[in-house]
């Protein structure tokens, strides 16, 4: 994954100026004064633009009625199996299991070589050595699920210590939980500060440092006003990626809450022209969802978004789906999931 | 059959930067046109038969988005709308009489044919009037349907609707509809006469006739008796001879303003019953509270939503000052990614202009708009070259004298004024001959209530736009007519009440 922008692209509206009204262009901290304390904090995070749930999901609805065929069902395939975070993130995981997610991530599909390899193996902390080992060489990052996934409750010191432990054995990018009880109880203050933390202990000892992926768990986050507020909050307080959830809980990612975060990432790019990711997690299990979200990052952050650096899928069974739509593409013939490998 | 009308897309903004991917270019998805039989010529529905004008006279009818001639439709002459008057009042008495459950099966069963030949009346309608397949196929056939059902439910429950005990039909209904939403006004206008016992002569427009023409056959389909619905086609002339003649009972029109007090004229000093559901000026009011991402995508679908070509489109957008700009460039970003171009391809957003007259009539005014100093800003695009196309296009810098803020434009070009207080809002939304629609942007509920109070428009969408619903009463305020369509309300046009 390439660091983050050191030169911002050009703001993506055709002639229309960068940034909302007030709001310095320059990277740096305009939001410095935002992040004083906990009161100018909640008054930010409650003055941006509340969401309306009806034309949210009526905007999601309408843009997966999109249809995208043969060339551009081409690109979008191979562009989400690029995108993908392939994830075993079960209590039962062994070192097998994750050298065969490996060996799967590296070459999706035997049958064909031309398939893309997948952007990241994503696992619990103890597995990253071995997924490390595994990738050797394959320029596929390793992701880990740190700060006490998936509940997150564990006093700070511990979920610091996962955090270094996985950084330590190897992860190039981490994937924390934010506290969403104080987030609930309107402690944005502490979560920001979490936050920080936790990427103060990405830091490698040669001064490098693993992306930072925040997870909201949009489930329990409950309201899109909330999604948006934390949206916000984690990119002020310096989150690589935003992602929607652990895959843990009954919701998971949807395309209006995904719709809402891709909104969050292009006004904070037109605000501070920091380029934040997003990463979808969670229940997105065929190449048809996989498209859809696809097709929500290009109308909505636009293409600029379009690339494994800023756009995620956190799945386990999507690429299966995206192989066996690869070879029919390919072959004209669907063969059915005995054609593909089970991990 | 394949037709190539170039898909051209608004360019999706944000591929224009120097992103580190490549454009997500969707491939063309054109609907099949095979699914639709368009036959070389068409006569005068009547009777519950076709039949060529008296006096042979027809005319054509184009795709807008390629000028080609998709058939040739008969012209009715003043005598050829008696004798669909006759039918119709030789059909009445039988109609009238049979019981409200026996008219409701009828209605109900062409509610169920119409979704049984949704895909080809999308792709007929979309082929006729030009506008994309997407809004036929996901906004107009729902609702055609849906309407139909709505007042079939109706059709046996006129004695419970509030209007007394035994409330009568008026007889023979005149209905003349525009060409923004044929089969969609169609529906509007014969489910409600039908359900209360009226009989119907109906004449579409005449740029878009195809669609009647083939729910005529639908209502042989159904088993309809005849002479119950009987269609007209023709320009003016015949819409005159049809709301003058003699024998009709009550007049329902959709339609321009002009034409509609000239209708007002003629029925004036006679029995006839009129609705008149005429032009608009329809205020968006963005308040600066408001969910902006929401509003953005409800401007958007005020005025663009069918290429403008919207009675009750939100055509003048009032925006609080304090968010003008960050809204103003929201829009632009949006617009950006609008896709223009082949109507039948699943990915367009804005199809073509109904036809050559109307996109006159939306140069000039926005000629105008340039000439009286307003901003005018249309995103980078190419438009197709035959057909009649129109960019969409917002123009700042407007004022209330502007004739661009006052005139019905009905066209894909959005006015932006400003306001500093709720009471300016108001005053400016109402500043208008028209009132047939407004929307009200804010989170704030009790604001909500106090401006759907003050504001004069027959239906008023909050933190939303251009919603249509059956059991929802449509209809205006001025110029913009009286009566109301749909809903409980829209029984008592066709009742003796």
């Amino acid at each position: 994954m390439s660091s983050a922008p050191s030169t911002p692209a050009p703001a993506p509206s055709a002639g229309a100026p960068a940034t909302p009204s007030g709001a310095p262009a320059a990277t740096g901290s305009p939001f410095a004064d935002v992040t004083a304390s906990d009161a100018a904090l909640r008054r930010y995070l409650h003055g941006l633009p509340g969401v309306d749930a009806v034309g949210l999901e009526a905007r999601a609805a309408a843009l997966g009625t999109r249809s995208i065929k043969t060339t551009a069902k081409a690109y979008a395939i191979d562009l989400a199996i690029s995108m993908i975070d392939l994830t075993t993130l079960e209590g039962a995981d062994t070192p097998g299991k994750v050298r065969s997610l490996c060996a799967k991530g590296i070459s999706p599909d035997p049958t064909d070589r031309t398939a893309p390899k997948v952007a990241a193996i994503c696992v619990y902390p103890d597995m990253v050595a071995t997924a490390r080992e595994a990738l050797a060489g394959s320029g596929i990052h390793v992701a880990s699920v740190a700060t006490a996934f998936p509940a997150g409750r564990t006093a700070l010191p511990v979920k610091l210590a996962d955090t270094r432990d996985a950084v330590a054995a190897g992860a190039d990018e981490i994937d924390m939980v934010i506290d969403r009880g104080a987030f609930l109880a309107g402690r944005y203050m502490a979560v920001f500060e979490e936050i920080r933390a936790v990427r103060e202990a990405c830091v490698r000892p040669d001064g490098s440092a693993a992306h930072l992926k925040v997870i909201f768990e949009n489930g329990e986050l409950s309201t899109y006003d909330n999604i948006r507020r934390a949206s916000w909050l984690a990119m002020l307080a310096g989150a690589d990626f935003i992602k929607t959830s652990t895959g843990k809980v009954a919701v998971n990612a949807t395309p209006p809450n995904t719709l809402l975060m891709l909104e969050a990432v292009r006004d904070f790019r037109a605000a501070t022209g920091t380029q934040i990711g997003v990463k979808p997690a969670g229940g997105i299990r065929t190449s048809k969802d996989a498209i859809k979200y696809l097709v929500l990052v290009n109308e909505t952050a636009g293409a600029n978004w379009l690339s494994p650096d800023w756009f995620r899928f956190g799945a386990s069974s999507l690429l299966n789906d995206l192989l066996m739509q690869r070879q029919k593409l390919s072959t004209g013939r669907y063969s059915g999931p005995d054609y593909v490998t089970v991990d | 059959m394949t037709r190539e009308t170039p898909q051209v897309t608004g360019g999706t903004g944000a591929a224009a930067g120097t992103g580190p991917a490549k454009a997500f270019a969707y491939a063309p998805a054109p609907e099949s046109r095979a699914i639709v039989d368009i036959a070389p010529s068409y006569g005068l529905f009547v009777d519950g038969e076709f039949r060529d004008a008296s006096d042979g006279k027809v005319f054509k009818t184009v795709s807008p988005a390629s000028e080609e001639v998709l058939s040739e439709v008969a012209q009715a002459s003043a005598e050829d709308v008696d004798t669909a008057v006759r039918a119709a009042r030789a059909a009445h008495a039988e109609w009238a009489a049979l019981p409200g459950a026996e008219r409701a099966k009828y209605l109900f069963r062409i509610a169920r044919i119409v979704q049984e030949r949704a895909r080809e009346l999308a792709v007929l309608e979309t082929l006729d009037n030009g506008k994309p397949i997407r809004e036929t196929r996901d906004a107009d056939l729902p609702l055609i349907a849906a309407h139909f059902f709505y007042y079939a439910g109706w059709a046996d429950k006129l004695p419970h609707a509030g209007f007394g005990p035994d409330p009568r039909p008026l007889g023979v209904a005149a209905q003349v509809i525009p060409w923004n939403f044929p089969l969609l006004m169609l529906a509007w206008k014969i489910a409600p006469a039908l359900a209360t016992g009226n009989t119907v002569v109906l004449k579409p427009a005449e740029t878009t006739p195809l669609s009647a023409l083939f729910f005529a056959d639908i209502c042989r389909q159904a088993g309809l008796p005849r002479g119950v619905v009987n269609i007209v086609t023709g320009a003016g002339p015949t819409g005159a001879a049809l709301v003058a003649h003699p024998d009709v009972d009550k007049v329902a029109f959709t339609g321009s303003t002009a034409v509609g007090k000239e209708i007002a004229r003629t029925v004036a000093g006679t029995r006839k019953r009129l609705t008149l559901e005429l032009g608009g000026k329809g205020a968006n009011i963005v308040f600066d509270d408001a969910p902006i991402d929401q509003a953005v995508e409800g401007i958007v679908n005020g005025i663009y939503f069918n290429g403008g070509q919207v009675c009750c489109a939100g055509s003048r957008l009032l925006v609080q000052e304090s968010v003008q700009d960050e809204l103003l460039d929201a829009l632009k970003r949006r617009l950006a990614t609008l896709r223009i171009g082949d109507p039948l391809d699943k990915n367009t957003d804005v199809g073509a202009i109904n036809s050559a007259e109307q996109l006159a009539r939306i140069t000039e005014l926005t000629r105008a708009g340039e000439a009286e100093g307003a901003e005018r800003w249309s995103p980078a695009c190419e438009l197709p070259s035959t057909g009649y196309w129109f960019a969409p296009t917002v123009f700042t810098n407007v004022t209330q004298a502007h004739r661009i803020a006052r005139e019905e434009i009905f066209g894909p070009v959005l006015s932006v004024l400003t306001f500093r207080t709720p009471d300016e809002a108001v005053a400016k939304a109402n500043n208008t001959p028209y009132g047939l629609s407004a929307g009200v942007w804010t989170e704030k509920g009790s604001r909500i209530l106090k401006m759907a109070q003050q504001l004069r428009a027959g239906v008023i969408w909050s933190n939303t736009f251009n919603k249509f619903d059956p059991t929802s009463p449509f209809g205006g305020y001025q110029e913009s007519g009286f009566g109301r369509e749909g809903g409980r309300h829209g029984l008592e046009a066709y009742l003796d009440v």
